[in-house]
């Protein structure tokens, strides 16, 4: 018991070295969550509109990839961004920039797989109405991403969920280096294998409370589509 | 597309009539759904498309705004035969409406339609004003009730500023008094100068509204009459069971 109210302690005195990691590990997730949507998004509705040889492979691709295990992204970032790989020169490895870029290829699947899904489903629906009104390519692709925008929010809160709760990518091209690239994920990894069960606890509290807001965010938005389906 | 109120650069008026089916058929897999249509829809009063379900009404419809291509036999708007909806407009007998407010799927149209921004507004307090919805030009459109989407899709075609309107069996779930709002909208479009191609089952509705009928039964067009030579002589045996109230199928 003793353990678990150490850690609170910790998060209610607002120790600094724990609020850089808790904001180090938001921003990052963050950040990966805005480019896989920016990418996701549209790259889900273009497979769900668009036809071309090969889309239904790259369907069944898309969907496999939301399995993507994070320490195999990881490892292949790692290899394009260390000193002799491909993007060496960048000096990128062990940078918050470098867990941005893995957590983002890491959930790109997770927001264009149900992204597809959704919109190929509204597509069946608006097909008529849309051709009727001479709606192009583009203009198709944007009204289908606005009017389904609230089962879209709940893919994009889904891979944030995936982004935020990620270990293995981020501890391998970021490095775990303190206050600098080290997350609540890689700290909990980090502070139990030293025995410091005390912080490891008081990230996992906040980790996990983190997990449940996101959840309640999801839950809410739900209900309130069902209640207001405009 | 003549719109000089909204600033648009007026050009040569294109017109889609006259609609042309030449021996039109339409197939889905092995089943005929149209088979061997020449039709051809003028301007003029409505026309109302009669015929027991099944008959192909709505696949008429669809072929004539140009949302499908026939299987065989050829049509033409106007003598072109680009399928685009240039001066056309459906109303489908459950219209999609889109997630946004009423307003906001009539600006929509506007917007597609070519109306620039600054114009829209007006013009879509006029369209819901039109069809009855000024209220509620505020609510989320999937909130509104069976007629009430039957008017606001009413709105949204007749943004598109069209020269035919389509529509099929718009009234077909509703009450009457929802019935006759609609056919009310559907009038004075009509008395506008806007030609309505309208599917029906509803032989009142003939009566109040047609110009000319086209009579069809399993995917062919038995008769094509003014509607009083339709509803006082009918010219196939067909079209009299139909008129009589028999089970035609």
């Amino acid at each position: 018991m003793s353990n678990e109210l150490s850690a609170l302690q910790l998060i209610m005195t607002g120790d600094p070295a724990l609020l850089a990691i808790v904001e180090l590990s938001l921003a990052v997730s963050l950040c990966a969550l805005v480019l896989a949507t920016l990418i996701g998004m549209p790259l889900g509705a273009m497979l769900a509109l668009v036809q071309f040889p090969g889309r239904n492979v790259l369907v069944v691709l898309l969907n496999a990839l939301m399995g993507l295990p994070p320490v195999v992204v990881g490892l292949a970032v790692y290899l394009l961004l260390s000193r002799s790989g491909p993007l060496g020169s960048f000096g990128l490895l062990f940078t918050p920039t470098a867990m941005v870029i893995a957590q983002t290829i890491i959930i790109i699947p997770i927001i264009a797989a149900p992204t597809r899904q959704t919109i190929e489903d509204l597509w069946h629906e608006y097909r008529d109405e849309l051709t009727a009104m001479d709606v192009g390519p583009i203009g198709r692709m944007l009204t289908l991403l606005w009017d389904a925008r609230v089962s879209l929010f709940t893919a994009g809160l889904a891979g944030f969920g995936r982004a935020a709760a990620e270990v293995g990518a981020v501890m391998i091209v970021g490095g775990n280096i303190e206050g600098f690239t080290r997350t609540m994920t890689t700290a909990v990894v980090l502070e139990t294998s030293k025995g410091n069960l005390h912080l490891a606890m008081g990230l996992g509290v906040i980790l996990v409370a983190i997990v449940i807001a996101i959840n309640a965010a999801v839950w809410t938005t739900r209900a309130w589509s069902e209640q207001r389906p405009g | 597309m003549v719109r000089t109120e909204t600033g648009l650069i007026v050009r040569a008026p294109l017109t889609d009539l006259p609609i042309v089916l030449d021996a039109v058929s339409l197939a889905a897999g092995a089943t005929k759904i149209l088979d061997q249509i020449t039709l051809t829809i003028r301007a003029g009063g409505p026309t109302l498309i009669v015929g027991p379900n099944g008959s192909g009404k709505t696949s008429l419809l669809r072929l004539c705004m140009g949302l499908v291509s026939p299987s065989a036999g050829s049509i033409s708007w106007g003598g072109r035969i680009d399928r685009t909806p240039v001066r056309r407009a459906i109303v489908f007998q459950r219209p999609v409406m889109l997630r946004r407010s009423a307003a906001a799927n009539v600006a929509y149209a506007l917007a597609r339609a070519g109306v620039p921004r600054h114009a829209r507004a007006a013009r879509v307090a006029e369209l819901l004003d039109r069809v009855g919805l000024a209220d509620l030009s505020e609510r989320p459109a999937r909130r509104l009730s069976g007629g009430e989407q039957q008017r606001l899709a009413l709105a949204r075609a007749l943004a598109r500023d069209p020269e035919i309107l389509l529509l099929d069996e718009s009234t077909a779930n509703l009450d009457p008094a929802a019935t006759r709002s609609v056919e009310q909208i559907v009038l004075s479009a009509a008395q506008s100068g806007i030609k309505i191609v309208m599917a029906s089952h509803d032989l009142g509705q003939v009566r109040r509204l047609a110009g000319d009928v086209v009579f069809m039964l399993r995917g062919t067009v038995r008769e094509q009459a003014r509607t009083k030579d339709f509803l006082d002589h009918p010219s196939t045996p067909e079209a009299a069971g139909f008129l009589r109230g028999d089970l035609v199928i």
